[in-house]
Formats: structure tokens, C-alpha cells, sequence
């Protein structure tokens, strides 16, 4: 029976079809062969099945697939992460008190992760948006009120944006008050600060798409300022004795015209979808490598004494 | 009091995330400079007692002899990444949920809006306006805003507090970012938001935004208030009373740099070019206020007019 035969761990007896194929004379005899085989096949095969789900890890598909044993010694909890390509960035164990939320702050990584979630919403955006004049605001108005969970997905786009504006800042303030940005951190701070740049530049650009008063008009008074730029805008100090005007300063360079309009919403939207992105993405992998490089993250340290500060290196 | 105008301006959608800075940032401020305060008390006890400075673990966190130092990133921060993630996803959607993402008319150049304000991120370069002129305002100031935040590590010679929050041993540092985030770039943005109505005028809280108010604004340049008339007399005042300006703010500064003997000690580690750097930045930095009191005071409009910019 092979549901006795099952219980027992092995692989089904081969002996059963061979032992079928030998008594076997005539048509009668073959055909219960085959079903003999047929069926010694099936269990060994539910045999199999059985082993797999019972221990899935030790399968060649799993192993593949995972490359490392999950069993619970430090050396398997240590390279699940270190040889994964998500979590590498992680080292293999951290300081005891960094892990406590009032340190960080989480800000840092929530920020990344909502820039995650921007990056998703805004790819899905993409799909039905036209950054042409003559159809964003219908567009918008097509998302808001047809397309299914629309709404939602620009409000979360929105919102995101908002959050990363708060979280990067919040992030910059908990940086400064843990002196993090001290030695041997000070070059990715300055890496910081141009994030900081670029999430203002990401959100400034993204408020025009809508195509709507509030993001023509904010535009408007945004760009207004680079005509007053020094030397380069038609409206600053020595531009006109530079040469500028309306149709050659830098304001002309940002909006691709004098004045806000179709040219504008395609820059806006090229800076906003493509470039920008690209530029932060490349900053954030600087970011996090430095983090890991500058001997990860940077406390809570153990608190210096002021009569324990080393004289500084002569130069 | 017009309640309903504050309910307009505090819910218009793109406000909330103001609303939003008006918590967290109040909160974060005291949660970081408690620690800052706790890590004080720690130091100060170990200062006064170089026994317990040998054994002690120097952190305000619980530890115990048997524990290890470090922990497995998996799981002990993994599993607060993913739930923060979680948590995160669901603000947001319930954010979402809740909130529509603000859509006005189709943008129209024949019709302006007022107040038509920038993203409210900018706001406080926009506020920035009523004080000093488009290029210092949206060109000089931002720039000097990003290029002064990038010099930091490399103007503090305070070798403390790496690590650690701690109030106490980098009073000035952490005294001089409070005031140019909270005081200058977040109440600003604030006051932009929230109290600046129709053509720019500050409107308090509650009341109506009046679009038939009009004020007379009786600001007079400086050099006119000194009955200078003379287009290079104007100049040459202006450059002098701006050069005095820089050479006061300076003075101010090096006192307050040098006012401690732990701060001495600080500047003394200080290279001539450190130095310089981080006065340039701070004078400049002390403009703003310096010019908003100018303003709000004494009705002052430039302080410096020449015929290719004013100040």
C-alpha cells in the first residue's frame, strides 16, 4: 500500500515495479506493471514533496536562491545580512544603543524610505501624465476623478514629498546635535547638505506639473528670484552691464523661454522625473557608503572629558 | 477674531505640513536636548570624580557588566526598520486617505494670485523679501545658506561631543544652528505661511485677510535719513556704514567666541582661515536679524543705494 509505505522517511522500494515486471506474462501482466511503476513514481515523488516542505532549506532551489544557511549561530544571522545585496549596507552588528529610537530618530531611513515610496507612486504617475500644456492640468483632473486609486496615488505622492522635506530636516538637526558631522564624517555632511539641495529641488520642480494657479504662480515668484541673479540674471546687480536680458540670463536657461510656460513644464517635468533623480540616487549611494566607510554610524558614543581633549596635529 | 479665516488658512492643504513643523520640530528640539542635558549631568559627574571616569561605561544607557557592546543587525535593527517602514506607509496613506492633494484653477498668466506665495519650503526666503532686495534674498542668501552649511565640519574646531548629544560642551555651535534653523528658517517659514496675507501684509492670526487693506509704509533710506543726497556721497555712506557694520557684528562675535576659557581654548585650536570662514558666515548670518530690527524699528528701507543695487 503506498500509504504505508510513506510514513516511513525513505524513497519508495524499487524492488516493487521490478518485482511487477518479472511475474508479468501477457498483456494483463504489462499493463499492471506500468501501473506498478506509475505508482511507485507517485510516491516516491509525494516522498519528495513531503521532504521539501518539511525542510525547504535544504532544497538546491532554496539554496540558490539564498546562498547562505539561516540557522541560528551568529555566523548565519551575520551573513543573512552581509551577503544580501538589499541589506549589505547593514553591517553585521551594531552598537547596542544605536539601535534605541532616541538617538537617530529614524530619520535618515524613513526619509530614504519615503523617497522609495516617491519613486513608486511617481513611476505610476508617469503613466498618466503628459507634460504638455495642453493636457497636465486634464491629466491631473483624469487621475483625481477616473483613474483607479488616482487620488490616492498623487495625494501619497504629494504628502511623500512633504514628509521628505521635514524628514531631511529633522534628519540635518539630529546630525548637528549629535556632533556627527565631526571627524571622520565631515565630507558626508557636505554630501548631506546637497541632498538637502536636491529634495528641495525634487519637490520646487514637481510643484509646477499640476499645471494648476498654485504651482504656476509659486513657480512664477521662484524663478523671478533668478533674475536678480548677480551678473547672470537681466534684473541684478551689473546684469545689465553683462549683457542680459529677458532672452539670455539664467531665468531664460531655467524656464527655456521668458516667461512660464509649455517649455517650463517640460523642463520641470524632465529635471523632475529623470535628472534630479538620478543625481540624488547617486548622492544617496555616496551617502550610504560613506556612513558604513566613515565606521558606520556614529553613536551614542561614549561621552569626552574636556581635560581628555588631544592637542590637535601640527600641520 | 475670524475663525473661520483661521480654519481657511490653517487647512488649506499645503499649510498642514506647517502645522505639522509647528509640533514636531518644538518636540524634536527638547527630545534631542534632553539627552543633551542628561548626557551634561553624566559628564559633570564625571568630571568631579576621575575614579568613576576610569570604570564607568560613559553613556546615559543602562549597562551591564555581562552585556555586549554590539548587536546583530539582524534582528534587533532590522526589525525596526521594517517597522518603521510600516508605520511610515500607514501615515501616509491614512495621510492620503484623509487629505486631498490641493488643485487650483488651470494656471492662468492673466491672473495673478494674492498672495501668491512659493512652496512653503522657500517661504522663508520669500519672507526674506521684505527685507532685502531679489538678488539677496533668492540668489545671495541661499547660496551662502547651502555653502555655509557645507563649511560647518570644517570651521568647528570643538573636538567634543562627536557621537554624543551634549549641550555643555558645544553651547555655541548648538545655540548658533538653533538660531539659524529654528528662529530664522523655521519661524520664518512660518510667518510666511500662516501670518503673511493678501499682498504680503502680516496678518495676526485670526484676522481677516482684509484685500482692500493698504499701508502706508513710510520706510526711508538711511543716507536720506542722514540728509545725504549726493549720488557718490550716497555710496560712500553706504559702504561705510556697511563696512562699520561687518567690523561691530565681527567684534560682537569674537567676544561671544572667545567669552569662556573653554571657548579660548576652542579658538586657540582654530586655524586663521577657520576663523575667518566662520566669521564671514556669521556676520552675514547676523544681517538678517540685524536688518529685520532696522526695518521693524526705525523704518529703514537700504541701507546702501547705489545705482547698481541697494542694500
Amino acid at each position: 500500500m503506498p500509504e504505508t509505505n510513506g510514513n516511513d522517511g525513505k524513497p519508495a522500494p524499487p524492488a516493487a515495479p521490478a518485482a511487477g515486471n518479472g511475474n508479468g506474462a501477457g498483456n494483463g501482466g504489462k499493463v499492471a506493471a506500468v501501473v506498478a511503476g506509475a505508482k511507485a513514481v507517485k510516491t516516491r515523488a509525494v516522498e519528495e514533496m513531503k521532504g521539501a516542505i518539511k525542510a525547504p532549506e535544504k532544497t538546491d532551489l532554496w539554496k540558490s536562491v539564498l546562498r547562505v544557511k539561516h540557522d541560528e549561530t551568529p555566523r548565519s544571522r551575520a551573513l543573512g545580512v552581509l551577503s544580501n545585496v538589499f541589506l549589505h549596507l547593514h553591517p553585521a552588528k551594531v552598537n547596542r544603543d544605536a539601535v534605541a529610537y532616541n538617538y537617530t530618530w529614524g530619520m535618515g531611513g524613513m526619509t530614504f524610505y519615503v523617497y522609495i515610496t516617491l519613486v513608486f507612486t511617481g513611476t505610476l504617475l508617469m503613466f498618466y501624465y503628459h507634460p504638455s500644456k495642453v493636457v497636465a492640468f486634464r491629466d491631473i483632473l483624469y487621475l483625481d476623478s477616473d483613474v483607479p486609486f488616482g487620488k490616492l496615488l498623487r495625494n501619497m505622492h504629494r504628502w511623500g514629498a512633504h514628509l521628505m522635506v521635514i524628514m531631511v530636516e529633522l534628519h540635518m538637526f539630529r546630525v548637528f546635535l549629535t556632533g556627527s558631522y565631526k571627524k571622520p564624517r565631515e565630507f558626508n555632511w557636505v554630501v548631506g547638505v546637497l541632498l538637502l539641495v536636491l529634495t528641495l529641488l525634487l519637490s520646487f520642480t514637481g510643484y509646477l506639473l499640476p499645471d494648476d494657479q498654485l504651482g504656476f504662480w509659486a513657480v512664477t515668484v521662484g524663478t523671478n528670484m533668478a533674475r536678480a541673479t548677480p551678473l547672470l540674471g537681466h534684473g541684478g546687480p551689473f546684469g545689465p552691464q553683462m549683457g542680459m536680458t529677458p532672452f539670455n540670463d539664467v531665468r531664460f536657461g531655467l524656464l527655456g523661454g521668458s516667461i512660464v510656460d509649455s517649455n517650463a513644464l517640460l523642463r520641470a517635468y524632465i529635471w523632475h522625473c529623470v535628472a534630479i533623480p538620478i543625481i540624488a540616487s547617486a548622492f544617496m549611494v555616496v551617502h550610504f557608503w560613506r556612513v558604513r566607510k566613515d565606521g558606520g554610524i556614529s553613536g551614542p558614543a561614549p561621552v569626552v572629558l574636556e581635560s581628555e581633549i588631544k592637542e590637535p596635529r601640527k600641520i | 477674531m475670524d475663525l473661520h479665516q483661521l480654519w481657511t488658512i490653517v487647512s488649506t492643504p499645503d499649510n498642514v505640513p506647517i502645522v505639522l513643523l509647528l509640533f514636531v520640530v518644538p518636540f524634536y528640539a527638547w527630545y534631542g536636548l534632553r539627552q543633551a542635558f542628561a548626557n551634561d549631568r553624566l559628564i559633570a559627574q564625571l568630571e568631579g570624580n576621575p575614579e568613576m571616569a576610569k570604570t564607568h561605561h560613559r553613556k546615559i544607557q543602562p549597562f551591564k557588566a555581562g552585556w555586549t557592546r554590539e548587536v546583530h543587525v539582524w534582528p534587533y535593527l532590522l526589525r525596526i526598520e521594517f517597522l518603521a517602514a510600516i508605520i511610515v506607509t500607514v501615515i501616509l496613506m491614512v495621510w492620503s486617505i484623509t487629505l486631498n492633494a490641493p488643485l487650483e484653477e488651470p494656471s492662468n498668466p492673466t491672473l495673478t494670485m494674492n498672495p501668491s506665495k512659493a512652496p512653503w519650503y522657500f517661504l522663508g526666503l520669500q519672507e526674506m523679501l521684505v527685507y532685502f532686495d531679489p538678488w539677496i534674498a533668492g540668489v545671495v542668501m541661499p547660496s551662502l545658506i547651502i555653502v555655509g552649511l557645507m563649511v560647518i565640519p570644517y570651521i568647528d574646531a570643538n573636538p567634543l561631543g562627536n557621537g554624543y548629544y551634549t549641550y555643555k560642551q558645544r553651547k555655541f555651535s548648538i545655540l548658533t544652528f538653533i538660531f539659524g534653523f529654528i528662529v530664522l528658517w523655521v519661524s520664518m517659514i512660518v510667518i510666511g505661511t500662516l501670518i503673511r496675507g493678501p499682498g504680503w501684509m502680516w496678518f495676526w492670526p485670526g484676522t481677516t485677510w482684509d484685500h482692500n487693506r493698504l499701508i502706508f509704509e513710510v520706510n526711508r533710506d538711511l543716507p536720506d535719513l542722514f540728509g545725504i543726497a549726493g549720488r557718490a556721497g550716497k555710496i560712500i555712506f553706504g559702504a561705510v556704514v556697511v563696512g562699520a557694520y561687518f567690523l561691530a557684528a565681527a567684534v560682537l562675535i569674537h567676544k561671544l567666541i572667545t567669552k569662556t576659557a573653554f571657548n579660548r581654548k576652542i579658538y586657540a585650536r582654530m586655524s586663521v582661515l577657520q576663523y575667518v570662514t566662520m566669521q564671514v558666515f556669521l556676520i552675514i548670518m547676523l544681517s538678517l536679524p540685524v536688518k529685520i530690527l532696522a526695518r521693524q524699528l526705525f523704518r529703514i528701507k537700504y541701507v546702501w543705494v547705489t545705482p547698481w543695487f541697494n542694500i
